[in-house]
């Protein structure tokens, strides 16, 4: 599904380079789930977001499901997160001022489908993930543990067949990182790619395959028995 | 859900911004169409003036300034009456009519009113006919046909100036003092000490007319004991064409007076009108400028607060002219909400105040609201089109940033 080719990433502060991700060569196969693991600037988010097509790399080339994906516009890659990838947040990210079900439609909304579709499918994820009877609550109504439902039905509005997710749990008491890694495991369960980003062990434990990322490089595959450590 | 539904709630969740936005807007428009409302109305007071009088040329005491044409008599100032037999037999080309006044405090059932003397036509072409003399000839090459004497009745005070026939015991009643005093034609009134019939009440002139009482000029002379004086001669010009020809030919032959033209007269409100017109342009330019200024700044305010929201739109899906729509759209709304409002407001400023500061009547000019409305959407867009394409290009990895 993925294909990374020699990928690297370099900011430029001030007169320095940084680099966030050496040159990287990486594939991800259809229906995988990877957790990515890794201490706190080794690149973790820069790999997320470059697979997101939401920033160029510096060097190499991206491609998924065949197509270069840095090759396309701006509009494109926008359309191709929109049909195809789902994205879930550490913050969550709803917008504050929508209600639940408006904050699952937007993905509908941005897809052209139509009121009804969107309230009919909006509701369905709500009572999927358990919260049908919290619809028409702001985010500031809600529990964290809610708001990160809500996400989770946000990021399956357009059924994508890519999840990427940035350190899903790390705003999560013990318990509701439970029912959210249930819910990545129903969503691999049924086909979709995951690509998971966390500092967790018990998420990367959950996770099929796992990378270990230090000092902006993707280094050895963790076997299962390391991984708790890492 | 619609992207109207997304526009509007987020205009709500920050009822502040907005207020400020629209205001900014608003009070700009409202400030400009009272002005132009304003300038509007006077302009065409002062060219309907022109038009109705713009051949008119009044014989004035030598130190007298004036301010206002209606009331080019009330100075106390006198000069013989014996110019007006002296005007009406020169035989001056162009000259339709003459209109000598003569204005005292009189009162009036307990109340004070100016007593104006005024001339009938009857009596100069009685004076005429017994002199077998010419009254008045037209210009040579004039194409105005009209003649004083065709209009009858007390319309011709304010239409030409002048009353064909006005008895020496009888009165005529301005609009407003009749309303004031619930006199009607046929009532005797007291002025000065002597008992006048009112042979007509006058129709609404929208002068200071309407607050005087007409009388005979000698009948007025006699009861002031002033002898035989006028204020002023006031002189109707066949047409516009003459009255500059006859300012010369009057200054020689009245060489004591003071000669001027109606077009001098309305000349100072003639230059405001200008100023205002020439003020409200600079206005327009400051105004677009600070307005412009102000929803520039509040759209990027509202970019930069929204930032992490453009961030996650654009992850799941938005593309960059969905994200510059939402502020474009927005500030559409703004801009035509404070158009209208902005209209609206300052028509009420101008119709309201514009008639009590300066007794002009101003109505609702429905153009301006169409001006205002496009001037104000367009204003409001281009402001917030650079912070719309930032927003636009806005790198979505902000959404990945933990709070």
């Amino acid at each position: 599904m993925f294909h990374l080719e020699s990928v690297s990433k370099q900011y430029q502060q001030g007169d320095n380079t940084v680099s966030a991700l050496d040159s990287t060569t990486l594939d991800i196969q259809r229906g995988e789930f990877i957790a990515i693991v890794g201490p706190s600037g080794s690149g973790k988010s820069t790999m997320l977001t470059l697979l997101g097509g939401m920033l160029a790399p510096t060097a190499g080339k991206v491609w998924f499901g065949g197509q270069s994906l840095y090759d396309l516009t701006v509009t494109e890659r926008a359309e191709l997160r929109r049909l195809k990838m789902g994205f879930v947040f550490q913050t969550f990210n709803l917008i504050p001022y929508l209600t639940a079900l408006e904050n699952v439609e937007v993905p509908l909304l941005l897809r052209g489908d139509s009121k009804s579709n969107q309230r009919k499918r909006g509701l369905e994820l709500l009572d999927q993930v358990g919260l049908g009877d919290r619809a028409h609550h702001k985010p500031s109504q809600l529990s964290t543990g809610q708001q990160q439902r809500v996400a989770l039905a946000r990021t399956l509005a357009n059924d994508p067949c890519v999840i990427l997710a940035d350190e899903p749990t790390g705003n999560l008491d013990p318990e509701m990182r439970d029912q959210v890694l249930a819910f990545f495991d129903e969503f691999h369960r049924s086909g979709k790619t995951i690509v998971v980003v966390t500092h967790d062990p018990e998420v990367a434990l959950r996770a099929a395959r796992r990378l270990q990322m230090t000092a902006s490089c993707v280094g050895a595959e963790l076997p299962h028995r390391l991984a708790k450590a890492a | 859900m619609n992207f109207f539904t997304l526009v509007w709630k987020e205009i709500r969740e920050r009822p502040t911004a907005m207020l400020t936005g629209l205001m900014t807007i608003t009070l700009g428009v409202a400030a400009l169409v009272a002005i132009r409302n304003v300038t509007f109305f006077s302009e065409r007071a002062v060219a309907k003036e022109l038009e109705a009088l713009g051949a008119n040329v009044l014989v004035l005491p030598k130190g007298v300034t004036l301010q206002d044409y209606y009331s080019a008599d009330l100075h106390g100032q006198t000069i013989p009456e014996q110019f007006v037999q002296q005007l009406a037999f020169s035989n001056l080309e162009g000259v339709e009519n003459l209109a000598p006044k003569l204005c005292v405090p009189a009162r009036l059932n307990e109340r004070g009113v100016i007593l104006t003397g005024i001339l009938p036509q009857s009596e100069f072409q009685a004076k005429a006919a017994w002199q077998s003399a010419n009254l008045f000839s037209k210009h040579k090459g004039c194409k105005k046909a009209r003649c004083v004497t065709d209009e009858g009745g007390t319309n011709s005070l304010a239409t030409k100036r002048t009353v064909q026939e006005l008895y020496k015991h009888e009165a005529l009643l301005g609009s407003d003092i009749a309303a004031a005093t619930g006199l009607k034609e046929g009532d005797k009134v007291s002025l000065l000490g002597e008992t006048l019939v009112v042979s007509a009440v006058l129709p609404t002139m929208g002068t200071v007319d309407d607050g005087r009482v007409f009388a005979h000029l000698h009948t007025v002379q006699r009861l002031a004991k002033l002898g035989e004086v006028v204020n002023c001669i006031e002189i109707m010009g066949c047409c516009e064409d003459v009255a500059q020809g006859l300012l010369t030919q009057l200054g020689d032959l009245l060489p004591g007076t003071k000669v001027v033209t109606i077009a001098q007269v309305v000349q100072t409100q003639v230059s405001i009108n200008r100023m205002m017109q020439r003020l409200s342009w600079l206005f327009l330019a400051i105004l677009v400028a600070m307005a412009g200024a102000g929803i520039a700044n509040s759209t990027i305010a509202n970019v930069r607060e929204r930032r992490r929201e453009i961030g996650t739109l654009m992850a799941i899906g938005a593309s960059p002219r969905f994200v510059s729509r939402l502020f474009l759209c927005k500030s559409v709304l703004f801009g035509s909400l404070g158009g209208l409002v902005g209209y609206l407001l300052g028509t009420g400023i101008a119709t309201t105040l514009g008639s009590q500061w300066s007794g002009m009547s101003v109505t609702p000019l429905p153009m301006l609201a169409v001006f205002a409305i496009c001037g104000a959407t367009l204003v409001s867009t281009a402001a917030s089109w650079w912070p719309a394409r930032s927003a636009s290009r806005l790198d979505p990895c902000v959404c990945f940033q933990d709070s």
